[in-house]
């Protein structure tokens, strides 16, 4: 188990350095050249000298390359262009993170408490009205563009209904203390309750239109894997003991069925990503999405070039996160070895 | 004796057991499935509405997609787009070009981004994962490890860096950005089934008879491969389309919109959403409707080749 | 009073597209308390079935059960799911072909035997433990404490079928049905855990259904033995009647194909021609009759029924279902 959990480990530093290297190509390669990209248009001679030199773009690749790690590993990525211009790249990350990580957060929820009932239900009924309506519902979710069903969200429920908002995090009025960067949580600790309540109005749209992108995919898992294990003779078994229903289907059903569809949660982490990208851009939430999506139209390198780092990173990190997991949950691969 | 003989061999056949069809092969049996599926029949009838559309649609479209000739009705001050009118069934859009017409032309560069990404990402993925997946050794252990790393990006975030890479951004750097990002997935596939059938008995004959290594990479494994490329491939070009109007959207796309593209007309539709939603609904349905159908056929494709289907 | 009566029990499999295929073709047989019957026969001729029939686990869909199964003179066909769930696992017992697959891999033995004893004699998590020990030292397994918190991958083929016996016979059900327990097994364990469940048995007084194709095995262990073909029964008798004077050409044949280690040298082996496959229907004749040697015209234009056949009866009644079974001298 540890061995298994150190090699991943060491994967994962393999995988971020040869990133970096690739980054780093990507970085030289922009037009302009990276003095131009990482500074913009109208930086002054001087500045441009400077940063020159920062990089060290006189001299041979291998000192360009370190100089570029150390500038990375002390969290100076320069300063924003066109997000937030004048603010540090790493600045504006730490301040949007927390908010794509509450929007994740919920929309993944939303998918898995959405997707699994109606995947179970559907193997259960198999061919079913309820079952086949799911599907087409699911194949839907994968063909609908994200940023179009956050539109059609944003335009029936908040345009036009007026039940929520139609931008941002929170509402200008309210004067929220801030704790932690979370504004759902903030709101709890300090107990100004209204305060996060407007936080989580304002993250429902946003996360039902995030939520479609995993939903689809857990949803189908979900479906395929209880197929299979109701299939499976320790079910038959287990029906040949009289236990009940819901026994069955908590203990020696779902419990099988759930393996394969925990890596998958773990792999819709990228996508989800992706997704908040043209979400946040629509309902103007300010997290990460926003700014790789301004970030881009803007060309602005210095936030562009942490922002996927870190994504990448996360990315990686929730792979592994999920590997090791899948050991702790399956018995089989916690005991290897086991007496035979 | 004889006449029970036959009175056997008649009531057999009654009961079915003698003239069951003689062996079919796989891909013939799957071909019978799938004719008669109605989820199959659907996609396929979608896409090839699609593609005859994608053909003939300079013919049958009522204006030339380019001229916006119902220019004096559009008032940019008062946010007026022209309506619905005789001749002009959806109305204009922004510049006051015929949207219909536009709509209908727009299936050609639709159809040519998803075909080319999907074609590019193929083939770069079946030369990767061949490599990969023949050779074996250290040249997999690379090649895998960089379409590992590729595939940890998140596909948009990928295809935006890669469309950052070109100052100049039009309708081939939005192809060549999509096609990058299904490149590993192409290889991954690509090596998995090679790598499965390096093992198997046909494999082992075929180099026991001493057929040589080029061969019978070209001959027996790769058309063994085929039945999941072709599943891969459609719901490959479904993705494609829906990740280009993704990067329209986000501004990547060909700017020169006077060649209407369902993802661009969706991209520039965001501008006037609240006042004239139908801007977007209607390449957004296209757009839909079309992935819907390849999605659809995919998917019924793998599981009619799938040896352990249900049915 | 026979526990089990099993009267023209058919169950015919309907799937969209295709021909209607009656798996089971009017069965019916008795089973005694503390009987052990033998069911025999090829693959395909529909014993499984027919024990899935009996205890309700068929699918939902797909198949028509029509007959009779009375189980201490209570219809069990009638009986809606709850009521059978209720008697599965606390009368009726059943321990399947590969114990593998028949355990659930991702929850601990202990679980497995306890949440039978949980469901049907209402026992603490605490007190079924203590038994569920007890019941595995019972069925032979080494060590039983330790094995309660042990997955079923790390047990060996042998104890994992024996750890299956004690579920299904933990709450001392009235009737054990055993379908090809042995079959996945080592020969040299099949010889054990048969011997296993002839004790069991016979200490508690269970009566149990024996399915299986093995003659060897039915020839060791049961009272009486039915011979199925095509989903109908061909033959009855006790298990020295039939080994001893086989009356139908189909059980003939069976036993006549086992090689002997006192054959002579170079002596051929004697299959029965053809395979399960070449049949007729049953309304049309005997389904033996294109395999059968002693076949005749009458075996293809009318169907063979169940009759009593005091020729085979040496000391028990036998039944036999044939227009020209074999012929048989007096054994001396």
């Amino acid at each position: 188990m540890l061995r298994y959990t150190v090699r991943r480990l060491l994967q994962l530093v393999i995988v971020v350095g040869v990133l970096s290297l690739l980054l780093f190509a990507w970085l030289r390669s922009l037009p302009g050249g990276p003095v131009s990209a990482l500074l913009g248009e109208r930086a002054t001679a001087a500045t441009r000298a400077r940063l020159t030199e920062e990089l060290g773009l006189d001299q041979p690749i291998y000192v360009q390359y370190w100089k570029f790690l150390t500038r990375a590993a002390s969290g100076d990525f320069g300063v924003s262009t066109g997000v937030q211009p004048g603010d540090s790249a790493m600045e504006i990350f730490l301040q949007r993170f927390p908010a794509t990580l509450e929007l994740s957060f919920l929309a993944i929820v939303i998918a898995i408490a959405v997707g699994i009932p109606l995947g179970y239900l559907a193997a259960r009924r198999r061919g079913g009205l309820l079952d086949n309506m799911s599907i087409v519902g699911s194949l839907i979710g994968v063909a609908v563009p994200v940023f179009f069903f956050a539109f059609v969200l944003k335009q029936v429920f908040a345009v036009d209904l007026g039940w929520f908002p139609t931008a941002g995090r929170q509402t200008g009025g309210i004067d929220a203390t801030r704790v932690t960067g979370f504004f759902i949580l903030d709101g709890i600790i300090t107990q100004e309750w209204d305060a996060a309540w407007d936080a989580i109005v304002h993250l429902i749209l946003p996360a039902i239109a995030l939520s479609s992108i995993p939903f689809s995919v857990i949803f189908r898992i979900t479906r395929a894997s209880v197929l299979d294990v109701l299939d499976e003779d320790f079910v038959r078994t287990a029906e040949s003991k009289g236990l009940t229903t819901p026994v069955i289907r908590r203990r020696h059903v779902l419990r099988n069925a759930m393996l394969p569809v925990v890596t998958t949660i773990g792999l819709q982490t990228g996508a989800l990503l992706a997704g908040a990208v043209l979400t946040e851009k629509v309902f103007a939430f300010p997290g990460i999405g926003q700014a790789l999506a301004i970030g881009f139209e803007r060309r602005d390198y210095p936030v562009l070039l942490l922002l996927i780092i870190c994504a990448a990173g996360v990315f990686v990190l929730v792979n592994l996160l999920v590997d090791v997991s899948y050991a702790l949950i399956d018995p089989r691969i916690r005991t290897m070895g086991g007496a035979r | 004796m004889s006449t029970r003989t036959e009175k056997i061999d008649a009531l057999a056949k009654k009961a079915g057991h003698i003239g069951d069809d003689p062996g079919v092969s796989l891909t013939a049996a799957a071909w019978r499935r799938l004719r008669r599926n109605p989820v199959f029949l659907t996609g396929g009838v979608i896409v090839m509405a699609f593609v005859v559309l994608a053909i003939l649609s300079p013919f049958i479209a009522p204006h030339d997609p380019a001229v916006p000739m119902l220019g004096d009705q559009v008032i940019k001050a008062r946010n007026q787009i022209p309506p619905s009118q005789p001749g002009h069934p959806l109305g204009g859009d922004q510049v006051g070009r015929d949207l219909l017409s536009r709509l209908l032309v727009g299936s050609q560069q639709t159809l040519l981004v998803g075909v080319l990404a999907t074609l590019i990402g193929l083939t770069g993925g079946l030369v990767l994962g061949t490599l990969a997946g023949a050779l074996g050794g250290w040249v997999d252990t690379v090649v895998m490890r960089a379409v590992d790393i590729m595939l940890s990006i998140p596909g948009l975030l990928l295809a935006v860096s890669i469309g950052a890479l070109f100052a100049r951004p039009n309708i081939y750097t939005l192809i060549v950005a999509v096609a990058t990002v299904q490149i590993p997935v192409f290889a991954r596939l690509l090596r998995g089934t090679m790598l499965a059938q390096r093992h198997s008995d046909h494999v082992l004959a075929a180099r026991a008879l001493g057929v040589k290594p080029r061969a019978i990479v070209f001959r027996h494994m790769l058309p063994n491969s085929l039945g999941p490329v072709i599943v891969q491939s459609t719901l490959v070009l479904a993705i494609s389309i829906i990740e280009a109007a993704g990067l329209s959207f986000l501004g990547l796309g060909n700017p020169d919109d006077r060649t209407p593209e369902w993802g661009q007309m969706l991209g520039t539709a965001q501008n006037v959403i609240d006042s004239h939603p139908q801007l977007a609904f209607w390449p957004a349905g296209c757009i839909i409707v079309v992935a819907l159908g390849f999605t659809l056929m995919g998917e019924s494709l793998r599981e009619a080749l799938d040896p352990k289907s249900r049915r | 009073m026979a526990l089990l009566e099993v009267r023209d029990l058919s169950v015919v499999f309907q799937r969209k597209g295709e021909e209607p295929f009656a798996a089971v073709d009017g069965v019916s047989f008795d089973v005694a308390p503390g009987q052990t019957v033998g069911l025999v026969g090829e693959s395909g001729c529909g014993k499984s079935v027919t024990s899935m029939a009996i205890m309700g686990l068929l699918p939902k869909r797909g198949n028509k059960v029509t007959g009779s199964v009375k189980f201490e003179d209570t219809e069990l066909l009638t009986l809606s799911d709850r009521q059978m769930r209720d008697r599965r696992g606390r009368d009726l017992g059943m321990v399947f072909q590969d114990p593998l697959s028949s355990l659930n891999p991702v929850i601990p033995i202990g679980l497995q035997v306890t949440e039978v004893l949980e469901r049907h004699r209402d026992m603490s998590r605490k007190k079924a433990m203590v038994e569920a020990a007890d019941l595995l030292n019972k069925v032979g397994i080494p060590d039983p404490r330790r094995r309660l918190t042990e997955y079923p991958h790390q047990l060996s083929g042998g104890m994992r079928q024996r750890a299956l016996i004690a579920i299904a016979l933990a709450c001392k059900p009235r009737l054990l049905i055993a379908d090809e327990p042995t079959t996945a097994l080592d020969v040299t364990i099949q010889a054990q855990i048969l011997a296993l469940l002839a004790d069991l048995v016979r200490d508690t007084d269970t009566a149990l259904i024996m399915i299986t194709h093995d003659l060897g095995v039915v020839a060791g262990l049961c009272d009486e033995v039915n011979v199925l073909y095509a989903g109908r029964v061909v033959e009855r008798g006790s298990r020295h009647d039939l080994f001893a004077v086989p009356r139908h050409p189909y059980t003939h044949g069976l036993l006549a194909s086992i090689p002997r280690l006192d054959a002579p040298k170079g002596e051929r082996l004697s299959p029965i021609r053809g395979s399960v496959m070449d049949n007729i229907p049953w309304t049309s004749g005997c389904a033996f009759a294109p395999r059968c040697p002693n076949a005749t015209d009458v075996c293809v234009e009318v169907t063979p029924t169940m009759e009593s056949d005091p020729v085979g009866a040496r000391n028990s009644e036998r039944l036999l279902r044939c227009h020209n079974p074999v012929a048989q001298e007096v054994p001396a």
